[in-house]
């Protein structure tokens, strides 16, 4: 379980969170969705400890994730945030395997590769196995850092915006995938997300986030609404059911 | 759609071989090139001259060289790693003119103290130099590619004009000339030994291979893998400046070597310290000392500094990296 009480943060006396409290319960795809600005992605990187927060607390399972040392909270929480500009060249399969830092160190067991060798597969990677990661493209480069995140092995992932430079159909087989992680391997799955329509389809319970605070947390169906959307995007958005998904539509 | 074709990040164990036989003709072979003739018939017959000529100057000469090569090669390959910049080394940081100053200030007040206690002081200033150059780092806002090694070319011509001006007015210039452009024709038995901290310091360097990777990939992937980055980024700095401290009070500064080994070397296996780092290793060693061979042959009987030779070679093969390593330098 992740407990979020209280938190703050300020940048330059803007504050970007104010007094945040959120319980994410263990199990499922959680999206976090709001419009630009809600700092959805700042919570995401003080749960994860990439940033302090000013004010508050954040435990994962009971641990204070400030004062966790990182090695421990890095084999029950990975992160990958959105922009991922990776100065080191490793091949797809040296990034994957950095995923074993945490547990083994430098030193692979069999089982780490075995790991290592599903989480390739799991994300259809083999044949870019041996590719060095600047020779990918921006989807197939996403895959590989997802993959990583999959082969750290935590009971927690946090995706920033996992969609980011993905078309349409990888955008669709990430969702599945981010999916499956949940149902087959039982992970807690956060996402950032911007697109409403594909939190929707694919999680169990939405929390919406608006000028730095939670406007509306709850399951899915209950929070695809035109009711709870609009004034959280401050458009009117339709909702409507379509193929056992709830749909939201604003584009015109 | 045609893709490059696919790359290993792991070099061949016939190419690692390669090298080695290559890396040990050349040592065998660099032991007979000097001015009082040595045979190896002589050395394997014993004749006392010749073994002692070997034992005194052409072996301490040799080691020398192979440690010197590799130690700065390796540091400015975790360097390069620790900054998330290819173009920062020893020779782009002020690290190497910040040893330099130091050697300069503890010959200046203690003078007559052994090379250990110079060796410290440049450690000390090289420290200093290094983070501090770390510090601008992190105030710049606009950290380019290419601006950052610029801003510590120009933090280590500054402390060389410190140094240059300092030693001007202590008349000690012609001194000064020992640390600034580096030599191995000085190195005697007796007077190397101090490099064998820098061999040691690689060795070091390498246990924390992995770590080093991690923080190369940048601060939030090293924290998501559990790797106390601040900690990693410290710990490389102080190995990088205790190599380059030791390698320039004993044998002079050796310029580019920790800036186009480590870069030709991860061009070709990618940046798994791991793997990099012995090749790197290996290279740094065979390119100082074919450049020290050709120093010595090119004018035979008369030698061409070791720093001379390498500054030729370095900086056209640094142009050449610049000009056509293009996207995988970094630069776009």
């Amino acid at each position: 379980m992740i407990e979020i009480r209280d938190v703050t943060k300020r940048y330059d006396g803007t504050t970007v969170l104010d007094r945040v409290s959120l319980t994410i319960e263990p199990g499922g795809v959680t999206s976090v969705i709001g419009p630009n600005g809600a700092g959805k992605s700042t919570l995401l990187s003080i749960v994860s400890r990439l940033a302090p927060a000013d004010g508050g607390t954040v435990t994962v399972d009971g641990l204070d994730v400030a004062a966790t040392p990182g090695e421990v909270l890095a084999r029950r929480l990975a992160v990958l945030r959105q922009e991922n500009h990776m100065p080191v060249r490793l091949t797809v399969r040296e990034l994957v395997a950095f995923g074993r830092f945490p547990h083994s160190g430098g030193r692979l067991t069999p089982a780490d590769l075995a790991l290592v060798d599903e989480a390739i597969a799991y994300f259809e990677l083999e044949p870019l196995a041996d590719r060095h990661l600047d020779q990918l493209s921006g989807g197939q480069r996403q895959r590989a850092y997802v993959a990583m995140v999959l082969c750290q092995d935590t009971d927690y992932v946090l995706l920033d915006e996992p969609l980011n430079n993905l078309d349409m159909r990888h955008a669709v087989q990430m969702m599945r995938r981010v999916r499956r992680m949940a149902d087959d391997y039982g992970k807690t799955v956060v996402l950032v997300m911007h697109d409403i329509n594909f939190a929707s389809c694919h999680s169990d319970t939405i929390i919406a986030m608006k000028d730095g605070a939670v406007a509306a947390q709850g399951p899915t169906a209950r929070m695809m609404t035109p009711e709870v959307l609009g004034p959280v995007y401050g458009l009117d958005i339709d909702v409507h059911e379509l193929g056992g998904s709830r749909i939201g539509v604003y584009f015109s | 759609m045609t893709r490059p074709p696919a790359t290993t990040g792991r070099p061949r164990t016939r190419h690692l071989a390669a090298g080695t036989v290559l890396l040990a003709a050349l040592a065998a072979g660099s032991l007979f090139v000097g001015v009082s003739g040595l045979t190896p018939a002589g050395v394997l017959d014993g004749r006392p001259e010749e073994v002692r000529v070997l034992l005194e100057s052409r072996l301490p000469r040799l080691l020398a060289v192979l440690l010197a090569g590799t130690a700065m090669s390796v540091a400015g390959l975790i360097m390069m790693h620790i900054t998330g910049n290819r173009f920062v080394s020893p020779a782009t940081a002020g690290t190497n003119e910040s040893a330099a100053f130091g050697v300069l200030v503890a010959t200046l007040f203690a003078g007559g103290q052994a090379l250990f206690v110079k060796m410290s002081v440049a450690v000390l200033f090289a420290l200093v130099g290094t983070f501090f150059f770390m510090w601008i780092l992190r105030r710049l806002t606009f950290r380019d590619m290419i601006l950052v090694p610029l801003v510590g070319l120009m933090f280590g011509a500054v402390v060389s004009a410190a140094t240059m001006f300092v030693a001007y007015r202590a008349d000690l210039l012609q001194t000064l000339g020992a640390w600034t452009s580096g030599d191995f024709s000085g190195v005697l038995r007796g007077r190397y030994e101090l490099l064998w901290i820098a061999g040691a310091v690689t060795v070091l360097g390498y246990l924390y291979a992995d770590r080093f990777t991690v923080a190369g990939m940048g601060r939030t992937f090293a924290v998501n893998l559990g790797v106390r980055y601040d900690r990693v980024v410290n710990t490389g700095l102080v190995l990088t400046a205790v190599i380059t401290a030791v390698v320039v009070s004993t044998v002079g500064e050796i310029p580019f070597v920790s800036l186009i080994v480590p870069n030709l070397v991860t061009l070709v296996l990618g940046d798994n310290l791991r793997h990099a780092l012995p090749a790197t290793a290996l290279a740094g060693a065979l390119f100082v000392l074919v450049c020290d061979i050709a120093g010595r042959l090119i004018r035979f009987p008369y030698e061409i500094p070791v720093s001379t030779v390498i500054g030729v070679v370095g900086s056209v093969v640094f142009l050449t990296l610049l000009l056509r390593g293009g996207k995988r330098m970094g630069l776009r």
